[in-house]
């Protein structure tokens, strides 16, 4: 029973870090209606930025994490002003495959500055392990900052959209662009804004994500990227308590896959998963359908 | 403006395209060994292969330096039948079809002998090709089985089923644990090589099998519910047939969920002790199945150690070893074969494999190595573990 417990524990913590990213996808998805598949990368610069300043300057570890966060803020508003901004108008093929294009450059630029070796990640979070059950469950520091730090980020976005003006406008922009924009509202401003939140979520993730499984290298941020969509459209792409549903669904079916069924099958069983319930209901748990206007 | 700025950024993104080409194509020449000719200016042209670059590239390195040092003593003896050596190592990065392209780039060289590759996905891909161009080739640690399959092919280490099985036999023999869980990558042909045949050995020397996990190369970075399940299924040792980046990741997850059972490994874990910024004191007790100890007493160890530390300041692993030994074999069987530079690559490769089976050699990694007809090596299998930061003979 304790194993399970530990099992439950590692899949939610998993889990979060999955919601974490599938924040920033459902909220770009939402209001700029593109898939940003360069996000998973953004994490991995954020890892990467975290990294140099803790391990290289030796920086405390808020500091470098400040940093990072930063950094890749700046990162996400230059990636939407040169990369997605001028197609704004074209079809959303071309966006997506800008996307998929802006991710590679992304890796293949760290792998030409970074190298191709691994790094070893030093976790920047120094909590002692809780132990319950007289031993047999431990949960890890690591484990207890990323499900607090989910929830309190689910909770500050989710406040940050309901009470202020520039949530609204977000609302306002992702329900009806044309119209909040004849309504005085700032659409690119907004969308930039959205990509900064998107990106500054990304470079919390990739801290959370090398803390718990420390190694580092130009592709870290891809397959956490690609479980995070399958989070995002799990839960309903558009919706953040969904991208938080999904993103602990996911991590938890992805970990009691591991442990009860085959460790070597899992990510099969996660994908499954994801085709069964878009057969089932195709706009996600949580996800509204929409009539589209003829 | 914007037309610009985009132009701008297109263009820069194709010359960071071109740099990163640039420097990779760059890498085997300048790991070339300007080697002094011989009067008629012929020489014995040696590739090598493996990655210098990458997850794996401790090895690549190790594999690169130490045939090299093997190189430079054996010039600077006077070569092979007289004739001097000349040596050019091609990155791989641990890919198939990297190692593919270096070969080729090895072959438009001039290379007439081939030392690799390095692991063991890569020298499978590789060997077809050496096959169809009949060009002589030892691996110094590609111990897949595949990886020799050809007539063409010769290998330094233990084979997978060979490591497998003597990792069985070592553990139940010694009385190091009764009861053991694997933990391997299902994804790799070498990880699942020695975990088939560990697990087919193991009931012979009474070691049971109590949890066999398993990851791919897609999930990699999570080991808490492998390590817990063999946990809870009491197990006293944690076989890891695997390389060492993944192992490091399993000895720190263990370490933070409070599980300290004994780790026994193969010649993958050997350059855990190198990963940069990994804490080593989590190695601490690991054991590994490899038949090189950096701190054994002979003179040839101790020479080739010194002059490594000399070269490169660190010290050698047994895929160091297993190159320097690579060479000298190549040596072995072209001083009895009596084979001169000028033979093209097919026809040295015809009398090296006759000579194969008649040169018995001593090496760093074993003392009166043979050769079988399917490129399996004889030799004795020896355990290192890990004492205060560094390899210590059992």
């Amino acid at each position: 029973m304790s194993s399970f417990f530990s099992y439950l524990i590692n899949g939610i913590s998993l889990g979060s870090i999955y919601a974490i990213i599938a924040l920033g996808y459902t909220m770009v998805y939402g209001i700029a209606k593109m898939l940003n598949f360069a996000h998973g990368d953004v994490i991995m610069v954020g890892s990467y930025m975290t990294f140099l300043m803790a391990s290289s300057l030796g920086l405390p570890p808020v500091l470098a994490v400040l940093i990072a966060v930063v950094i890749c803020t700046t990162l996400g508003i230059t990636i939407e002003k040169i990369a997605y901004k001028p197609l704004r108008k074209a079809p959303s093929l071309a966006v997506l495959i800008t996307a998929i294009g802006v991710s590679y450059f992304l890796q293949n630029a760290a792998l030409l500055i970074f190298g191709a070796n691994t790094k070893m990640f030093k976790s920047v979070i120094n909590l002692p392990a809780i132990k319950l059950a007289n031993g047999s469950i431990n949960i890890s520091g690591e484990t207890q900052v990323t499900i607090v730090a989910c929830v309190v980020i689910m909770l500050a976005l989710t406040t940050f959209i309901k009470k202020t003006k520039a949530g609204q406008a977000m609302l306002a922009v992702s329900e009806d662009k044309g119209a909040a924009e004849l309504m005085g509202v700032n659409v690119n401003g907004t969308i930039s804004l959205t990509f900064a939140i998107g990106s500054a979520l990304a470079a919390v993730a990739g801290v959370l994500l090398c803390s718990a499984y420390p190694t580092l290298t130009p592709y870290t941020g891809s397959m956490p990227g690609i479980k995070a969509f399958v989070a995002a459209v799990f839960g309903g792409i558009g919706s953040i308590p969904g991208a938080f549903l999904g993103g602990i669904l996911l991590g938890i079916i992805e970990n009691m896959s591991k442990a009860y069924i085959s460790s070597q099958l899992s990510d099969a069983i996660v994908f499954s998963v994801l085709i069964i319930v878009l057969l089932v209901k195709p706009t996600g748990i949580l996800g509204k359908k929409i009539k589209e206007k003829v | 403006m914007k037309k610009f700025t985009s132009v701008l950024l297109a263009v820069a993104m194709v010359a960071t395209m071109l740099v990163g080409c640039g420097a990779k194509t760059e890498a085997p020449a300048a790991t070339e060994n300007a080697a002094v000719e011989a009067a008629d200016g012929s020489v014995f042209k040696i590739g090598g292969s493996g990655p210098i670059t990458g997850g794996a590239a401790v090895y690549g390195l190790a594999v690169q330096r130490g045939a090299q040092i093997a190189v430079e003593e054996i010039n600077a003896a006077g070569g092979i039948n007289g004739y001097q050596i000349d040596y050019n190592f091609a990155d791989d990065e641990h890919d198939a079809e990297k190692a593919v392209n270096g070969y080729n780039t090895l072959k438009d060289w001039g290379m007439q002998m081939f030392m690799g590759t390095t692991t063991s996905g890569p020298c499978v891909a590789v060997v077809e090709k050496t096959n169809e161009d009949n060009m002589y080739q030892i691996t110094p640690s590609g111990s897949a089985v595949e990886c020799i399959k050809y007539p063409n092919a010769f290998r330094v280490c233990f084979s997978d089923p060979g490591q497998g099985g003597k990792s069985a036999q070592y553990i139940g023999e010694n009385k190091i644990a009764s009861k053991v869980a694997v933990i391997y990558d299902s994804s790799d042909v070498y990880s699942t090589g020695i975990y088939q045949s560990f697990k087919a050995d193991a009931a012979n020397y009474g070691v049971e099998l109590v949890a066999e996990e398993a990851f791919t190369a897609d999930n990699k970075t999570d080991f808490t519910i492998q390590l817990q399940k063999a946990k809870d299924a009491g197990a006293e040792l944690v076989f890891l047939p695997i390389y060492y980046s993944e192992a490091a990741l399993i000895l720190s997850q263990a370490n933070n969920m409070g599980f300290a059972p004994m780790f026994f490994g193969c010649d993958g874990l050997d350059g855990i002790l190198s990963v940069e910024d990994f804490d080593t004191t989590l190695a601490e007790g690991v054991m590994l199945l490899t038949p090189f100890a950096a701190d054994a007493e002979d003179e040839a160890t101790q020479s080739f150690v010194s002059a490594y530390q000399d070269a490169f300041g660190e010290i050698p692993i047994q895929f160091a070893a297993d190159a320097y030994d690579a060479i000298y074999i190549m040596k072995a069987a072209l001083e009895n074969a009596d084979a001169t530079p000028e033979m093209s690559a097919s026809e040295l490769c015809e009398v090296m494999k006759a000579a194969m089976l008649e040169i018995t050699v001593d090496g760093l990694t074993g003392a009166g190595m043979t050769w079988t007809e399917d490129g399996e090596v004889n030799k004795e299998p020896k355990a290192v573990k890990i004492v205060d930061g560094a390899y210590t003979a059992m």
